[in-house]
């Protein structure tokens, strides 16, 4: 029993291996400034960890293997130098381990993090509630309007409580529901929530922040390759949160510019 | 008060006549212990129920569970689960398993009928006070199996209840009026009665042992509650105000948790001045140490439990890994933002978090070490107890790796909220501490019962649950890379679509594996009146609930007072006469205590 | 007069008298806007693929639907007094469907008791909040091909509908108490027949401009026009 139970563990360590060593299922291609450095980050920690997984479960399955049922035939050994070894090995491989993540870790964390916003970044409001994302560019006058809860109403889309009426930095702001940005270009995103915690998530940016009631959140990156992508929410919302998502489409510099001139002329 | 007897008060209470107080208001400590176990039991066929339903939905959307449609003709109308009643059976499922099952079944469970016993006492130090703790954590859960029979179903935040969405009501979604309600003062019961039983385990340890049985002898299982214990004091004291602002929020008009300005069902709600991150601090002050509360009475049942069928004691003895625990218990208060690298708490908090967790690994993979390499040179013993031990090392090892990647904050970043996550706290919580209560039942069935369960239903029970287990959760973080996001009731994301047959695939192995649990059930209830009759001590073993009766008198002991002479593990001994020498015997070995 | 201009006007008179049903006068009208309506917005339905792409010119908001004439379509036009005696619902069911992740028809009417039965002909799940104050509030999904959902109301109240799922999909249930009601269609006009001798209160009701009312005396057999103008809201 004992051997089988070595075999199947053997087996089943090296099937994970092979699925994640393989890119069997893997992240997608990276198209951000900052994500190399995450991704590199991820590379080093699978190679660790991977390394420790595979030790840990093969020494589990040759120990288990060997030392099976003698019915007391075999005479016991106990392992050499006791605990010492082991405590040591543990707080210096895993010490070491630990160092050089955090280091590499506060690279990557930095990178997204406390990097400075370039001052020329296209400044976009971002809107989450229950189940869409919005996103409204500033217009022609560069000014967001100011939004007001009381007055948003879904039916005649006026999802930021923008008043028009009154406010004249708001009557050319320009909402809609898939967020369009140029390559190449740093984009400030600010993201604020309408009811519930939501979360920007975005796979190909290596980007994940929720949006949290109360509090208005800034992200910075600068895309690097056009396409079309997703947005999803993952912070658990409401029954509807399976279905919530904004595509991301990044496009070139001229296209944006054409795209954003329909807009404010379509008012 | 460490080298002699400590055993202050006997709590001599005299045996029960009547079926109410023999049965159900029981003083008894096994008895208690058993209703726990009992408990355990039924919530974690209910839990399991529930993943089922959870996994056919995932897997085939539109297909009929006529069940469901009778339970709630609103959340399943023909049958069809709808977006919110997924959420619904999702947040009971989380919610009964971690703190009905996991919790209470190694700690309560094992904790309440061992303990007294391991430590050579008759019964816990405050047997009334432990009665009342299993009757309110017995009320909890008739609160939260309420949740399902109320027109409007169990709530639909998740077992994690984030705010706003589970603090301003019904206009958040279905289920989230007194479904809500019920939930959290589900979760009060819960904790209240933790604490209790927390202060019970405590006293218990320390102030009845029996003559001999100092600090240095105790058995690994009762230094793994003890430390449970009093880390669970520490969390649950937090956890029962989180609840209690939570519903105050609710019902008292006050906004601990919620901002002003928000518009839910085009309804401005009449709130202002709180903050959603201040609950997800206090949840997850408590949360982090809970998974830790989980885990440790694993630590020392599988601590227990191997030396028996390895016929060595571990390596270390036991001062290592009790100091490893102590320092897991330790660590696990300080990482709690863990949980929140991308919730817009301060990003330099990050980094305070982060390195804390990695170091929980340390103690960790010492422990792993110690366990692993105690089986170098062992003689190892193959039945159902021993074989779930043994899978307990595979699963943890692979459960811990994952803790590798989501303690970074910029991989966290990557992996947040994906089935990553959900894959790793499976193996930890999910498949070892489930394999350590299954060793557990295993191992002390005899005791409990005087019968054995039958061997070979175990195996088969052990060989599904292992390589099932495996084929369920690791594909998990496979899903996860990809950046599968998680909570989500159906896969229409253009990304998702391809990984639909992969859900399929977990979702028929679980179904599986949930058959072969009914082979346990089967198993349970069977040798509990046809299984084979135990001897007192039939794996050979040292502590002392294998020198008394199976099962034990109402004493314990049958009016001995045990003197206890050597430590727990005292296997394959040199000079010894057998291969073990129980804890009781007075015959001398030459020992380091 | 000839005899066959005379035969014409006998013919006519008679058609007249026996067509009007005994006692039953009709009013009608026309229900437009002055100033400047919003101009109606475009619904990104990109989150909804399988909506999306049933509509080839993408779809607009409903708030303030203009017609020719400046007239206003989806006005809820009823007696809202002067209507005596109780009036059973009628057995019928009125529907309302959810195609293209929108309302047809974007406001229903339909009387208090009156079976309201709620399709959903898209591929995507829609979950139907209707947010009633006087009446029951609540909220149901609906998978796609699910069977129809069925309501009834015993209030009169002009309940908001909203999609919980699809934040832009807006609509309303009229909930009447009478049985003289109509919603204007996108020329603007109404007709509201088979009315006994007696005087009324006439209704408009529109979403965004509010509501207004006109009292008229209606005899045995008379058609009269009332027409409301509404003043429209540039934002």
């Amino acid at each position: 029993m004992g051997k089988i139970f070595a075999v199947v563990v053997v087996a089943i360590a090296i099937a994970t291996a092979y699925f994640i060593v393989g890119h069997v299922y893997w992240m997608p291609e990276d198209i951000s400034v900052h994500g190399h450095v995450i991704d590199e980050q991820i590379i080093e920690t699978t190679a660790g960890a991977g390394i420790l997984f595979l030790l840990g479960q093969f020494v589990l399955a040759a120990f288990v293997f060997l030392y099976g049922d003698s019915k007391g035939k075999r005479k016991l050994k106990a392992w050499p130098g006791g605990a010492k070894p082991l405590i040591w090995a543990a707080v210096v491989l895993i010490g070491i381990e630990i160092l050089t993540l955090s280091f590499i870790g506060s690279k990557a964390w930095g990178a997204v993090y406390f990097s400075p916003v370039d001052p020329s970044a296209l400044p976009i409001d971002v809107q989450a509630e229950q189940f869409a994302f919005y996103f409204r560019y500033p217009g022609p006058d560069g000014r967001f309007g100011g939004t007001h809860p009381e007055l948003i109403d879904e039916g005649s889309q006026n999802y930021f409580g923008l008043d028009p009426a009154n406010d004249v930095a708001a009557r050319d702001d320009i909402v809609v529901a898939s967020l369009t940005i140029p390559v190449n270009k740093p984009v400030l995103l600010t993201l604020h929530s309408k009811d519930v915690g939501h979360s920007f998530y975005v796979r190909e940016l290596r980007i994940q922040q929720d949006f949290v009631p109360g509090i208005m959140i800034p992200i910075h990156f600068t895309a690097t390759k056009t396409g079309k992508y997703e947005i999803v929410c993952t912070q658990l919302c409401g029954l509807g949160h399976y279905n919530m998502k904004a595509y991301l489409n990044v496009v070139s510099q001229d296209e944006f510019d054409q795209w954003l001139k329909g807009q404010s002329s379509g008012q | 008060m460490d080298q002699a007897s400590t055993q202050k008060v006997v709590p001599h209470h005299e045996p029960p006549h009547s079926f109410i107080r023999k049965y159900i208001f029981s003083l008894d400590h096994k008895v208690i212990g058993k209703q726990y176990l009992g408990l355990g039991l039924v919530a974690a066929f209910v839990g399991m129920a529930l993943s089922w339903a959870m996994r056919i939905h995932l897997g085939w959307p539109d297909a009929s569970i006529p069940l469901l449609s009778k339970l709630s003709s609103n959340g399943a109308p023909g049958g069809v689960i709808t977006p919110e009643y997924y959420l619904s059976l999702m947040t009971m499922h989380g919610t009964i398993m971690a703190f009905f099952v996991l919790t209470a079944a190694p700690l309560s469970g094992f904790g309440n009928y061992f303990l007294p016993i391991q430590v050579g006492a008759e019964d816990m130090a405050f047997p009334r006070m432990n009665m009342s703790s299993f009757w309110i954590t017995f009320l909890g859960f008739i609160l939260a199996a309420a949740t399902f029979v109320i027109p409007d179903g169990p709530p639909i935040s998740g077992w994690t209840a984030y705010p706003p969405l589970s603090a301003v009501g019904p206009d958040a979604g279905p289920g989230q009026g007194w479904g809500q309600n019920l939930w959290g003062l589900s979760i009060a019961c819960f904790t209240i009665a933790s604490l209790l039983g927390a202060l019970n385990f405590l006293a218990t340890t320390l102030d009845m042992r029996t003559k001999g049985m100092t600090l240095s002898r105790l058995p690994l299982s009762v230094w793994g509650w003890f430390i449970t214990a009093a880390l669970g004091l520490l969390a649950f004291a937090v956890l029962l105000p989180c609840a209690l602002l939570l519903m105050l929020d609710r019902l008292a008009g006050t906004s601990f948790y919620i901002p002003g300005g928000l518009v839910l069902s085009d309804k401005l709600q009449p709130h202002t001045g709180g903050s959603p991150l201040l609950f997800q601090h206090l949840f997850w002050f408590f949360g982090h140490p809970e998974v830790y509360l989980i885990i440790l009475p694993a630590f020392g049942i599988i601590g227990h439990v191997l030396p028996t069928f390895i016929r060595k004691p571990l390596i270390g003895g036991w001062r290592v890994l009790t100091a490893c625990m102590v320092l897991i218990a330790f660590l696990s208060l300080v990482v709690w933002g863990h949980h929140m690298f991308v919730s817009g708490m301060s990003p330099y908090s990050a980094m305070l978090f982060s390195v804390p967790t990695m170091f929980i690994t340390i103690p960790s993979i010492i422990a792993m070490l110690i366990w692993i390499f105690s089986l170098y040179g062992a003689d190892i013993r193959f039945s159902t107890p021993s074989l779930f031990s043994l899978g307990f090392l595979s699963l943890f090892v692979s459960g811990g790796i994952g803790g590798f990647f989501l303690a970074q904050p910029s991989i966290d970043s990557y992996l947040h909220a994906t089935y990553f996550v959900v894959g790793h706290f499976h193996f930890t919580m999910g498949m070892s501490a489930v394999f350590a209560i299954f060793a557990g039942f295993y191992y002390w069935f005899p005791k409990m019962t005087g019968r054995l369960m039958n061997e070979t239903l175990g195996k088969v029970h052990f060989w599904f649950s292992f390589i099932g287990m495996y084929g369920i959760f690791m594909p998990m973080h496979f899903l996860g890379f990809a950046g599968h996001v998680r909570r989500y009731s159906a896969l229409v994301d253009d990304y998702l679509i391809p990984l639909i047959p992969t859900q399929r695939f977990i979702s028929i192995v679980a179904l599986i594996v949930g058959a072969a649990q009914l082979v346990f059930f089967f198993n349970f209830i069977w040798s509990y009146y046809k299984g084979k009759k135990a001897a007192d001590n039939p794996w050979e073993a040292t502590t002392l609930e294998w020198d008394t009766a199976s099962p034990p008198p109402f004493d314990n002991f049958g009016g001995r007072h045990l003197t206890v002479y050597h430590g727990p593990m005292e296997y394959n001994v040199e000079g010894s006469k057998g291969d073990y020498v129980m804890q009781t015997s007075p015959e001398p070995i030459g020992e380091k205590t | 007069m000839n005899r066959i201009s005379l035969t014409m006007l006998v013919v006519l008179l008679i058609t007249a008298i026996t067509a009007a049903a005994p006692g039953s006068g009709t009013i009608e009208g026309k229900v437009t806007y002055t100033g400047t309506p919003a101009k109606p917005k475009v619904i990104d339905m990109s989150k909804e693929p399988s909506c999306a792409k049933m509509h080839s010119t993408p779809a607009t908001t409903a708030n303030a639907v203009t017609g020719p004439g400046n007239s206003l379509e989806y006005v809820v036009v009823y007696i809202s007094a002067g209507a005596t005696g109780e009036t059973t619902a009628p057995a019928s069911a009125v529907t309302f469907d959810q195609k293209g992740c929108e309302y047809l028809p974007h406001v229903v009417a339909l009387q208090v008791g009156q079976e309201l039965k709620i399709t959903n002909s898209d591929q995507t799940s829609h979950n139907v909040h209707a947010i009633a104050k006087a009446n029951r509030e609540w909220n149901k999904s609906q998978t796609p091909g699910a069977a129809p959902i069925t309501e009834k109301f015993d209030k009169e109240e002009f309940i908001p509908v909203k999609c919980n799922v699809h934040p832009w999909m807006h609509g309303y249930f009229a909930v009447l108490s009478t049985s003289h009601f109509v919603v204007t269609g996108s020329d603007g006009g109404y007709k509201l027949p088979n009315l006994p001798p007696g005087k009324y209160t006439v209704s408009a009701w529109q979403e965004s401009y509010g509501t207004q009312t006109q009292e008229i005396t209606i005899a045995a057999g008379e058609t009269k026009t009332v027409n409301f103008v509404f003043q429209a809201k540039p934002y």
